[in-house]
């Protein structure tokens, strides 16, 4: 109990803000494995190509960060930046989407 | 596709779009995709809605955006094969299958619209196939097989590394029939090959999945707990008082 009577809100070690470290590993896989991750195929790319219908691929609609590197910008920055714009992208419509959903509840 | 018309530095540094485009699924299939997910997704809503306290809202930003990261991480498999981690258990065991299911959905949704990665029109079927079947299928696999170990506790680790597996080559089958009912492939071509290849990939997904659960059990161990919590009205407001 605190002098004012309220119950001590229990603290967990890396405090309130916790998910920061949470954003910061993300951003770190980003930064460290991206530039690093295989230009091989994946596995659905690989039977596509080997079965002979990857040429039934059609270009998208309108193109934004396509193959996730900044048009005009090379190499690993290129890649790094669009990942961080994806993290940002992703962590503020996720948390948009669960406040919504979460408060929806309340009224 | 990067990898067929790409050029110089983004070939060997970028990596490959990675979910189905458009043009692989018929329009029937793929607005029949289109409908089971939005089912789907309507009924995750509720659930969620039901279920998570606010204290849970920055654990589902954080995941979405791990996920996000880790699935532009292609480990190579075999020869000229690559996969990536998917990451649908991982979400439903720290966040419950319904939470889990919309953070796999915010994560394609923002890969196909900002990041050309998967079509628009076959959207429904990559959020099904990577989405929905392994994480809501993978956790009640995770559930089941952690019981049968001794509760979660004791058996979290295995039973993640069984459910992820199987949630990548479910996934795969999935997307094997689906490529099937649009006349794409035949089935005796394509079904082999799609479980054989993903049957590799799981491997990462199991090891990725493991490791980041092991990493959280040992620095965040509460976060485990997180799902389980409900939405009384105290800790709700302890929740808000606390992450406001």
């Amino acid at each position: 109990m605190t002098d004012d009577g309220r119950q001590p809100v229990e603290r967990s070690p890396l405090g309130r803000h916790w998910w920061l470290a949470g954003l910061a590993i993300a951003a770190a896989v980003v930064i460290v494995l991206a530039p690093l991750a295989s230009p091989d195929p994946d596995g659905l790319e690989r039977v596509a190509e080997d079965k002979g219908f990857l040429e039934q691929a059609q270009d998208a609609l309108f193109s934004i960060i396509p193959d996730y590197t900044i048009p005009g910008l090379e190499g690993s920055l290129s890649t790094i930046l669009a990942g961080l714009i994806g993290i940002a992208l992703v962590f503020g419509l996720m948390v948009l989407l669960g406040r919504v959903v979460a408060r929806r509840r309340q009224s | 596709m990067n990898a067929a018309i790409g050029t110089g530095m983004t070939e060997i540094l970028g990596p490959p779009q990675l979910h189905a485009p458009d043009g692989f699924l018929t329009l029937p299939v793929a607005a029949a995709m289109w409908v089971a997910t939005l089912v789907v997704l309507a009924f995750a809503v509720r659930r969620t809605n039901a279920t998570l306290t606010e204290r849970a809202v920055p654990l589902l930003g954080v995941m979405a955006a791990f996920i996000f990261a880790a699935q532009m991480f292609n480990f190579q498999v075999i020869g000229g094969t690559s996969g990536h981690l998917l990451g649908g258990v991982l979400a439903a065991i720290l966040l419950g299958p319904w939470a889990g299911t919309l953070a796999m959905t915010c994560v394609i949704a923002i890969q196909a619209l900002v990041f050309q990665d998967g079509g628009l029109v076959v959207m429904g079927a990559n959020i099904f196939n990577m989405g929905i079947v392994g994480t809501l299928g993978g956790f009640y696999v995770y559930r089941t097989l952690a019981g049968l170990l001794g509760g979660e506790q004791r058996g979290r680790l295995p039973a993640a590394a069984v459910a992820a597996w199987l949630s990548v080559v479910a996934g795969s089958t999935t997307m094997t029939l689906q490529l099937v009912a649009s006349g794409t492939t035949p089935i005796e071509l394509a079904l082999p090959a799609m479980i054989g290849v993903h049957a590799l990939i799981g491997i990462g997904e199991a090891l990725i999945t493991v490791g980041a659960l092991s990493f959280i059990a040992a620095t965040r161990a509460d976060l485990l707990r997180l799902r389980d919590a409900r939405p009384a009205v105290a800790t709700e407001r302890a929740a808000t008082e606390r992450y406001a």
